[in-house]
């Protein structure tokens, strides 16, 4: 058994502290809590949280959470100080208001295209001969933002018109 | 000496002119002076209130916090605080950002829904359209889609807000 060295390199990041300990200007310990979240390449993560909760809260606040859900709690508080930051007076509670708002609006436009599609399916149909031209999938939506291809739930028929099949988009999640 | 200990009793009870100390000060056994910060706002009658906002927060940090807000809306500011305070104290994890990120599920699916809705319309506007034509005995090569048909269905982005994902689906 090797006694330790003074010569022998010490591990990669050892010695770093933590954006907690710098910004606080104190020894990074091995079992620093924050260490393991706050890291020295994000340092401004850390100055948001210190500056709405206050790095003993967050302490405390992790210690009473088992290690597994430390890192999501970390990303909420991270969140929450940077929306109190930007709107002091509503913080994440003004983003919750206007998501209520939002998903109202759509709620509303729901309703109105279902009524919009009913009326159209309730409608008698007609037989239509095929025309004779090629169904440019990525234009048949104007703007091409949605391909048909890509649009799971309508599949084009070789009648010129369309089958709603069900399923859908699934939509695309920014991580924060 | 218990007379002394009784009034300095009294006087952290209520300051010179009788008025009772705020629920801030009563928690933090602090005089509530006359320009206290936080005294409009967590009324004595509602302790667990700041209990909630200190535990979260920390006294000065809210008194820092209202400072920076114009008086008119402290109020406002404090509400919204002790919200936020009192979700995280009932979910430490996750704090209000459940919520958030429920609604902006939902508004996603509702966006989607709301695109094939407007697809499935579009394709029968277009039969009908063909239909009509068909009848009039005029031919077509193509079909005509209106204009406006081009942009339905865009996110209108006008709220700019990052996506909160935490692996709650």
């Amino acid at each position: 058994m090797t006694s330790p060295s003074p010569l022998r390199p010490a591990p990669f990041g050892s010695n770093s502290p933590c954006a907690a300990c710098k910004f606080l200007r104190r020894k990074c310990q091995p079992d620093c809590i924050f260490a393991p979240y706050f890291k020295s390449d994000h340092p401004e993560k850390f100055v948001g949280v210190h500056r709405i909760f206050g790095a003993s809260n967050v302490g405390k606040l992790l210690n009473e959470i088992k290690p597994e859900f430390r890192e999501d709690a970390v990303r909420s508080l991270v969140y929450e100080a940077e929306w109190r930051i930007r709107d002091p007076v509503y913080g994440c509670v003004g983003v919750i208001t206007a998501l209520h708002q939002k998903l109202r609006r759509l709620q509303l436009d729901l309703t109105l295209a279902r009524a919009e599609l009913s009326c159209y399916q309730n409608a008698v149909t007609v037989e239509v001969p095929q025309p004779n031209f090629p169904v440019n999938h990525s234009g048949f939506f104007g703007s091409g933002a949605y391909d048909a291809t890509e649009m799971a739930g309508v599949r084009l028929l070789d009648n010129g018109g369309g089958e709603f099949i069900g399923g859908g988009v699934t939509g695309h999640h920014r991580n924060f | 000496m218990s007379g002394s200990f009784s009034a300095s009793n009294i006087f952290l009870q209520s300051n010179s002119n009788g008025r009772r100390r705020c629920a801030a000060c009563k928690y933090l056994r602090r005089r509530c002076s006359q320009d206290c910060i936080l005294a409009p706002y967590f009324h004595h009658s509602q302790p667990e209130r700041f209990v909630c906002v200190h535990r979260i927060f920390g006294a000065s940090n809210v008194a820092r916090m209202l400072e920076h807000v114009p008086t008119h809306n402290r109020a406002q500011a404090a509400d919204t605080i002790a919200t936020e305070a009192y979700m995280r104290m009932e979910d430490p994890v996750y704090g209000c950002t459940t919520i958030i990120a429920r609604l902006q599920h939902e508004i996603h699916k509702a966006q989607n829904e709301l695109a094939m809705l407007k697809a499935h319309i579009t394709i029968h506007k277009a039969c009908q359209q063909q239909q009509l034509q068909n009848i009039s005995g005029q031919p077509s090569n193509q079909l005509m889609f209106p204009a406006e048909e081009a942009h339905w269905g865009m996110d209108d982005n006008g709220l700019l807000l990052p996506d909160f994902s935490p692996n709650l689906f």
